[in-house]
């Protein structure tokens, strides 16, 4: 019924707008006055409105500018996000030193110029000189846009140093886990295809090598024995065919990642990277230390995500496939940030998603704490003895292909994941 | 109308009229006048579905979580339960409305329809080098249009996971619901639509360069036509990249082929692929994705060029200038792609040369904006609704060119990438400088078209809401980004961060719906000046161009009698020693007169 009523409105409100038009139209012609001539009147009132806008644009320009300024990103908590902020300020100047001129020259002409039977257009169809000023202005001042912004990009994109903090931040739809290096201080080698509920990052080691391998033996002989015995329907028994011999190529895959492995060990000893994975932490929680420089190495398991991290002006891409680097050094710890700048004791620094990655993409968040040096070993060491608690993850892989995989990941989606954010 | 008045019998005879039955004269017309307006009419259609999708997601952006019987009307109980729009869902519509308005509404809406309409008529030819292929481009068109709406009724919903379909995402309907048929749908509609534009391309490229009337040298032509050259040049070598992009993603999609995907871990299993990268698909897909924007931007253009020149009653200044800042836009275009690229992973050197060749478009863009301003200078400027349109294209231009400066520079973008702040800037140079000179392009030609006239008023209505409504909508946007606030997020309410402008969602939303029913007087305008609007003159806007000088009742062939020859550019406005404040390009010089 409100539909019909709203639907009512809609359609005599056109027909009003309508029935104006045609008054406004036969009047017109009675008068004799074509629709093409535009009457003084009406070129006198859009001159007037062009003014009007300017005005209205500029008030409404200044006036998110007074009352949004402080709901912006905060002073940056980063040594590189101080530069980036000073350097966006800097261009700010600059394109308001464009903008507001250009504009008034645009709205103020269209003002001034206004038509007059009695005038006559300045005949003008090119002027070197100008042009030529107003080509070679904005390049010089574009070659200085330029300089600075390379030269701050390059400091930002330059290789972390050696001695820096190494942490993973992994994405998957639809959170994040962080991975530091054990006592060793070093990442172990990963590999997607021995993820599972106990080893949520694929981390790869002799031990966890063996227990996938072992695991997918028990699926691969689960299914056989189903195919051999059970009675399936033909589409069923293809489709439980199919996935068998998908877990078949996955374990010899696994088998090769195991002959690599031993080879890599064989010649590297200790130094192999398969040999640095056990000690490493897993953990829901994001801690970095103040002033120290953090190398964030990340990774994706399924779609693209981004880790954004607007308080510390840092923002990479996660891609299935491959490890992307940004470096950083935080200054401002947590709890600074919240007494001093924020005045509020429930602020915290965001790890959000920015690559559009499903359903939940809105609600992928971490928060990130930033601590001292020592309230970072202690956090550190509790993490060592704490093993990771897998329970917050999916259940394992199903035993079976269902038929409606789409219909389960709608599921999962359904419900937003993040369970951090219960102790906002 | 010299060239008309001397029609010798014998030309005459040649092209007098045929009786045609309905479906060729407006089905399957030959005919480069109906093609064009074919093409217009299905861009509005289209335009109407993304514009509708667009008030649905504001209206969640603004109220998150509410129920609107406006949502629940549109996408029945099952994306909208209760009248809440479902998650997946907002990622489908935000999908859809931007491949719409970029793909149908101004891609195959700006360049089509002023494209076939114009080139002849403003070059002096009796039709397109090929009137089949010309039939062919809007079929294709429109198959794909038909396709693009019939996926939104599949099972999963449309297609999903952004204009831009990343990989995996747009690969895997484990992943998102969307990917499944509707994003198979997305993939044939594309491809259709390639084929479209590319038979569009050739056909503008070949009749701009064979079929120019005598006396119609590339120095005379109208700057619409340098516009529209030069975005059929950038669309024929860009869209066979976007196909090859979308074949592959198919490829990876149905026969488990490995180009974009690798090590994914999804739904419980680990995916066979192996060795695909992503990042390759986002090279492809913005190698047409950059051009793209300025086969939607030139035409507006160059649209834009003549009808400020026309209604400043003033040449428009630095002829040659707008011409090599088309060019220089046009070629820049296919070196900046990786601007959109910078915080994937890519090589950061690779990083700071696209910075550089992006900040160099700068150059040529600013180069149009003044001359653009130094054309109203010391005019007669007369506002047609078309003149308004113009004038508001370059406003847009410039608030969303310089914001651009800041996307490109790739130590800020990292700041603002894929924030609100990106919203704001694309959606101001180019979704509304677009379309603002579609419809100028619209309001100037009508008369051509139809024969008839729209109504003034309406149009003046029309420009101010949408004028105001473009800049309400899109500038408090440049804050909520400045904020932090990420693009494509359902809801900004698990976020206490964003608590201090989400307020200014509602003030966007305002606009938005405000400017939707904005349209509705244009449409209304539109079709009821087609059937009822008062009877147009032969050149209503006292314009130079060939064009006018075609008789108002449309002809095969456009001119009764032999092609008119031309014998001077096309912008002689209030020329001095001139008795009229224009002459039409068909008059010859006189005696001891420089051409400009």
């Amino acid at each position: 019924m409100t539909k019909l009523l709203i639907l009512c409105v809609v359609v005599l409100g056109i027909l009003a707008v309508a029935q104006l038009a045609r008054v406004y139209e036969l009047t017109s012609r009675l008068r004799g006055k074509r629709e093409e001539d535009i009457s003084p009147a009406d070129n006198r009132m859009n001159a007037r409105l062009m003014m009007l806008f300017l005005f209205a644009y500029f008030a409404f320009f200044l006036w998110l500018v007074v009352a949004y300024r402080d709901k912006m990103l905060p002073l940056a908590a980063s040594v590189h996000g101080v530069d980036t902020d000073w350097l966006m300020d800097f261009n700010w100047w600059i394109l308001l030193i464009a903008f507001v001129p250009t504009n008034i020259l645009l709205f103020y002409f269209s003002y001034k110029y206004v038509h007059d039977p009695n005038r006559r257009a300045f005949w003008q169809p090119h002027n070197n000189k100008l042009e030529l000023i107003w080509t070679i202005v904005p390049a010089a001042v574009l070659a200085v846009i330029i300089i600075y912004g390379l030269n701050s990009w390059n400091k930002i994109t330059a290789p972390a140093s050696a001695d820096a903090l190494q942490v993973e931040i992994y994405a998957k739809q639809f959170d994040w886990t962080a991975r530091y290096p054990g006592a060793d201080g070093v990442l172990g080698a990963t590999d997607f295809r021995l993820i599972n509920g106990t080893n949520p990052l694929g981390i790869v080691t002799p031990e966890s090598v063996a227990a996938q391998l072992n695991e997918l033996a028990a699926l691969i002989a689960a299914e056989d024995s189903t195919l051999e015995h059970a009675v399936l329907p033909a589409d069923k028994a293809s489709e439980l065919h199919a996935h068998t011999e998908r877990l078949r190529r996955t374990s010899a895959r696994i088998i090769n990642l195991r002959t690599v492995m031993d080879l890599d060990i064989a010649e590297k000893g200790k130094a192999s990277l398969y040999l640095h994975g056990a000690d490493d932490i897993v953990t829901k929680e994001f801690y970095l230390p103040v002033h120290q420089e953090v190398n964030l190495l990340i990774r994706s398991q399924d779609v693209l995500h981004s880790v954004f991290l607007p308080h510390l002006r840092a923002q990479m891409n996660a891609v299935p496939g491959m490890t992307t680097v940004i470096a950083m050094v935080p200054t401002i710890t947590s709890d600074s940030m919240r007494t001093h700048v924020m005045h509020d004791q429930s602020f915290d620094f965001i790890l959000m998603c920015n690559k559009i990655c499903g359903a939940s993409h809105y609600n992928m968040q971490m928060p990130l704490i930033v601590t001292e040096a020592g309230e970072f070993s202690t956090w550190m060491t509790e993490q060592m003895k704490k093993p990771f608690q897998p329970s917050a993850e999916p259940p394992a892989a199903p035993l079976l292909p269902t038929d409606s995989v789409a219909v389960g990941a709608n599921e999962q989606a359904a419900v937003p994941s993040n369970a951090l954010n219960q102790d906002r | 109308m010299g060239a008309i008045a001397h029609t010798d019998a014998h030309a005459h005879d040649a092209h007098h009229h045929h009786e045609e039955s309905f479906v060729s004269k407006y089905v399957f017309s030959q005919d480069h006048k109906m093609i064009g307006k074919q093409f217009l009419v299905t861009a509005i259609i289209m335009a109407w579905v993304a514009v509708i999708m667009s008030v649905i997601f504001r209206l969640q952006l603004a109220w998150p979580n509410e129920g609107f019987a406006f949502t629940n009307f549109f996408l029945g109980d099952k994306w909208a339960p209760g009248g809440v729009l479902d998650p997946n869902m907002y990622l489908a519509l935000v999908t859809i409305h931007g491949t719409i308005m970029v793909f149908f509404v101004l891609t195959g809406g700006l360049s089509g329809t002023f494209a076939n309409f114009l080139i002849p008529l403003q070059l002096g030819a009796r039709d397109m080098a090929s009137g089949f292929i010309n039939m062919l481009s809007y079929w294709f068109f429109f198959m794909s249009s038909l396709v693009m709406v019939i996926s939104l009724f599949v099972e999963g919903g449309p297609a999903s996971a952004g204009w831009t379909v990343y990989p995996p995402l747009s690969a895997l309907p484990q992943a998102i619901p969307g990917s499944g048929a509707g994003m198979t749908l997305w993939l044939v509609s594309m491809v259709l639509f390639i084929a479209s534009a590319l038979m569009g391309g050739l056909n503008y490229v070949v009749t701009i360069l064979n079929l120019r009337t005598k006396g119609m040298k590339m120095t005379r032509m109208p700057l619409t036509i340098w516009a529209i050259f030069i975005t059929a040049v950038l669309g024929i070598l860009s869209f066979p990249v976007l196909l090859s992009a979308s074949l592959l993603l198919l490829l990876d999609r149905t026969l488990g082929t490995s180009f974009y995907l690798s090590d994914i871990h999804i739904a419980g299993e680990a995916l066979d692929h192996t060795g695909g990268s992503p990042i390759l698909f986002q090279h492809l897909f913005w190698f047409l994705g950059h051009p793209e924007v300025y086969i939607v931007l030139l035409p507006a253009l160059g649209i834009t060029s003549e009808v400020i020149s026309v209604n400043s009653r003033k040449p428009i200044f630095g002829y040659r200038a707008m011409i090599g800042s088309i060019l220089a836009i046009g070629f820049l275009s296919f070196i900046v792609w990786g601007h959109h690229m910078f915080i994937t992973g890519m090589n950061p050197f690779l990083g700071s040369v696209f910075v550089f060749t992006t900040l160099l478009i700068a150059i040529p863009s600013a180069v149009k904006v003044f001359n653009y301003i130094t054309t109203l200078w010391r005019g007669n400027i007369i506002f047609t609704p078309a003149m308004l349109f113009s004038i508001g294209l370059v406003a847009t231009f410039i608030a969303g060119g310089l914001t651009g400066i800041i996307l490109a520079d790739s130590a800020l973008d990292i700041h603002v990438h894929d924030t609100y702040f990106v919203v704001a800037h694309f959606h101001i140079v180019m979704g509304m400088s677009a379309i603002f000179g579609m419809f100028a392009g619209v309001y100037h030609w009508f008369p051509k078209m139809y024969g008839r006239m729209m109504n003034t008023k309406l149009g003046y209505a029309h420009f101010w809401v949408t004028f105001i409504c473009a800049f309400g909508v899109f500038f408090p946007m440049h804050f909520i980004g400045l904020a932090g606030a990420p693009r494509r997020y359902y809801s900004y309410s698990e976020f206490p961060m964003f608590d201090g402008v989400v307020d200014l969602n509602v003030l966007v939303t305002f606009f938005a719906i405000t400017g939707a029913l904005a349209q509705v007087i244009f449409t209304y305008n539109f079709f009821y000046s087609i059937y009822r609007g008062p009877k147009a003159s032969r050149n209503p806007w006292k314009s130079n161009t060939l064009e006018w000088t075609t008789p108002v009742e449309h002809m095969h062939g456009n001119w009764p009698g032999p092609l008119p020859v031309v014998h001077r550019w096309p912008y002689d406005y209030s020329k001095p020693g001139k008795a009229e404040d224009w002459v039409s390009q068909i008059t010859p010089l006189d005696h001891d007169e420089e051409e400009h």
